[in-house]
């Protein structure tokens, strides 16, 4: 049984495509070229603006702390994510209904806005280490993700399956993990991977938190940016693509992506 | 194992509201007990307080002498069963089953054996290492059972256990939820909105309303002898007519209803009359007669309707509206009049309530 497709419908989809997946390919392509400065289709091919993101020191530090804050934010954020959205789920009728617009809070606040009030009132104000504000501010950012995407895993768990379990003698924190996390996995995975995603590419809210000393990786590159207009630039994005990327398959190979299929 | 159930005027609240109403409730010991009523009338209510998953504002619950008030439910040994089903998605069956075991310590051989005998008495041994998931209605209920029972729990609750299956499976399934009951002698709650459920299955009935129950009682006496107007409408007795009694002779009594009617009824069928009463009947009990000399409250017929074993008439009478079913040999002319005879062995008397 085969459906025939309007050459209109196949042709809007091709443009999609391109759109999509376009600017990856010019990115890719000009971090290629052999040239000082940005052409795209690459002259000559060649690996070594690649390399020369290793040779600049600023660039090895920031991709380790890039790293170090976005696992830890994310961490964080999953911390107080997960019980959350289980408690806007669990108690739903119960709670009132403005506490589940809360947690989205931080998603209609200009990010600038969010980075500069975290600089003003809490880097300056408390003299936070740089990091910890760093880490403190990339919570914050990726908090609200998390709780909606759990939540919207948690929307079609039964509870009732957990007062089975409670009911067949396993206590309540015993039954969180064993039985109500299995089943949010799924939910689970995706928040960490939209989570880390954001936060690794994030520049509103550390260009204000960045520091003598310290810095995030696209903050960094930014600052090269401001000096140099060679292949570096599209070489670290290929390099944060590929950073993403890996850390999905990690995560897929480790917990399973099944949240694509679900 | 099992134990008797004791609940003891318990009063419990949603918020402000009050959901309960002092209910107690005494299920013996292997017995098994229906809470049957409406939705909102309290019977899921007084499941879940039993459960542990809700607290009462007052009273108690005791289980084989044991007060279980402030226990938490995990802690409590009870064997539930859910509407639907609440299986674990990410667990196979026989894992399913032998969760309660492995929460109880038994050694994994141990476990394994019991689940198995379990499974093969439900009839699932074949479908061990499916997810629930790949289930059917049916079976996804029996591994639900299976969770429940293979506890050994000394007290089982359901909680409308039957209500997303078919009627065909409604059916076959509550034979064998009795036949595992009785098997096992485990005492049991049965929650349920469907009256024939309740009564087929069911040592005593409690029919509830607004957290109350309104009577206890076998199925037998429930579905002949209601206690009241509620229950009385509950199982089906259309016709309930408020009389008083005008006149006392010996054996037999003349009552008289609104409308001038007057009946006379013999007192070894209904024993002590009070004053004032209501007599209360099926349609099947009250008898459309085209004798017009025949002692009965007259009427109109209205309109008739085939029901396969008689017809029915929407009856206007002095008394108010009425249904009477007429035998099929001899339908009688809509618009015509009659006489409603009650039968007295299908008639019962309410005691007149103030309400």
């Amino acid at each position: 049984m085969t459906q025939k497709l309007h050459p209109a419908l196949i042709g809007f989809t091709v443009l999609v495509f391109i759109f999509l997946i376009g600017p990856l390919i010019i990115v890719v392509g000009s971090a290629l070229s052999d040239t000082t400065h940005l052409t795209f289709p690459p002259q000559g091919l060649s690996l070594r603006w690649f390399a020369n993101i290793f040779e600049i020191a600023a660039f090895r530090r920031t991709i380790i702390t890039s790293l170090q804050i976005a696992f830890l934010s994310t961490f964080i954020a999953l911390l107080i994510g997960i019980p959350a959205a289980y408690a806007l789920n669990r108690y739903r009728i119960q709670l009132p209904g403005w506490l589940a617009t809360l947690f989205v809070l931080p998603v209609l606040v200009p990010e600038l806005v969010l980075g500069f009030a975290l600089l003003k009132n809490v880097a300056v104000q408390f003299n936070t280490p740089i990091f910890l504000t760093l880490v403190f501010g990339h919570s914050l950012l990726v908090l609200p993700y998390v709780v909606r995407v759990i939540s919207a895993s948690l929307a079609s768990f039964d509870f009732s399956v957990e007062e089975a379990a409670i009911s067949l003698g396993a206590p309540p924190l015993r039954t969180f993990f064993t039985i109500l996390l299995p089943n949010v996995r799924s939910g689970v995975i995706a928040a960490f991977i939209l989570a880390f995603i954001t936060s690794i590419n994030d520049v509103s809210i550390s260009i204000f938190l960045t520091g003598p000393g310290i810095s995030t990786l696209p903050i960094q590159l930014l600052a090269h940016m401001e000096q140099f207009f060679d292949p570096t630039v599209a070489s670290v994005s290929v390099l944060l693509m590929v950073l993403t990327v890996g850390v999905m398959a990690i995560v897929e190979r480790t917990l399973g992506l099944t949240f694509l299929a679900k | 194992m099992t134990k008797a159930l004791s609940i003891q005027s318990i009063t419990a609240h949603y918020g402000t509201t009050k959901v309960l109403e002092d209910l107690s409730l005494e299920v013996a010991e292997g017995e098994l007990v229906s809470l049957l009523g409406a939705s909102g009338c309290g019977k899921t209510t007084t499941l879940r307080l039993v459960a542990g998953f809700l607290q009462p504002t007052s009273g108690r619950i005791q289980l084989g002498g044991v007060d279980l008030t402030r226990l938490p439910a995990h802690r409590r040994d009870i064997g539930l069963v859910f509407q639907n089903y609440a299986l674990f998605p990410h667990m196979s069956v026989a894992d399913n089953v032998g969760f309660g075991l492995k929460q109880r310590g038994v050694a994994p051989a141990e476990k394994t054996k019991r689940v198995a005998a379990m499974l093969e008495r439900v009839g699932l041994a074949h479908l061990a290492s499916r997810l629930p998931g790949e289930l059917s209605g049916g079976q996804k209920q029996r591994v639900a059972l299976a969770r429940a029972l293979v506890i050994e729990p000394p007290l089982l609750m359901f909680d409308e256990p039957l209500s997303n299956l078919d009627a065909k499976l409604r059916v076959d399934m509550r034979v064998e939820i009795r036949q595992l009951q009785r098997a096992n002698g485990t005492t049991s709650v049965y929650v349920t909105h469907d009256q024939e459920e309740a009564f087929s299955i069911s040592d005593r009935v409690a029919i509830m309303h607004a957290g109350r129950i309104m009577q206890l009682d076998t199925p037998e006496t429930l579905y002949q002898r209601p206690a009241n107007a509620f229950v009385a409408r509950f199982v089906g007795f259309e016709n309930l007519i408020p009389m008083r009694v005008v006149e006392r002779d010996g054996a037999k009594i003349t009552a008289e209803a609104a409308g001038g009617v007057r009946l006379t009824l013999g007192l070894e069928q209904f024993g002590a009359i009070p004053d004032s009463f209501t007599l209360a009947c099926r349609a099947d009990g009250l008898v459309a007669s085209p004798d017009l000399a025949m002692e009965g409250i007259p009427a109109t017929l209205g309109l008739r309707t085939y029901l396969g074993r008689a017809y029915q008439y929407q009856c206007d009478t002095p008394a108010g509206p009425l249904l009477a079913n007429g035998p099929l040999t001899r339908p009688l002319e809509m618009g015509g009049q009659a006489k409603l005879v009650p039968v007295p062995e299908q008639c019962t008397i309410l005691a007149a309530e103030t309400a």
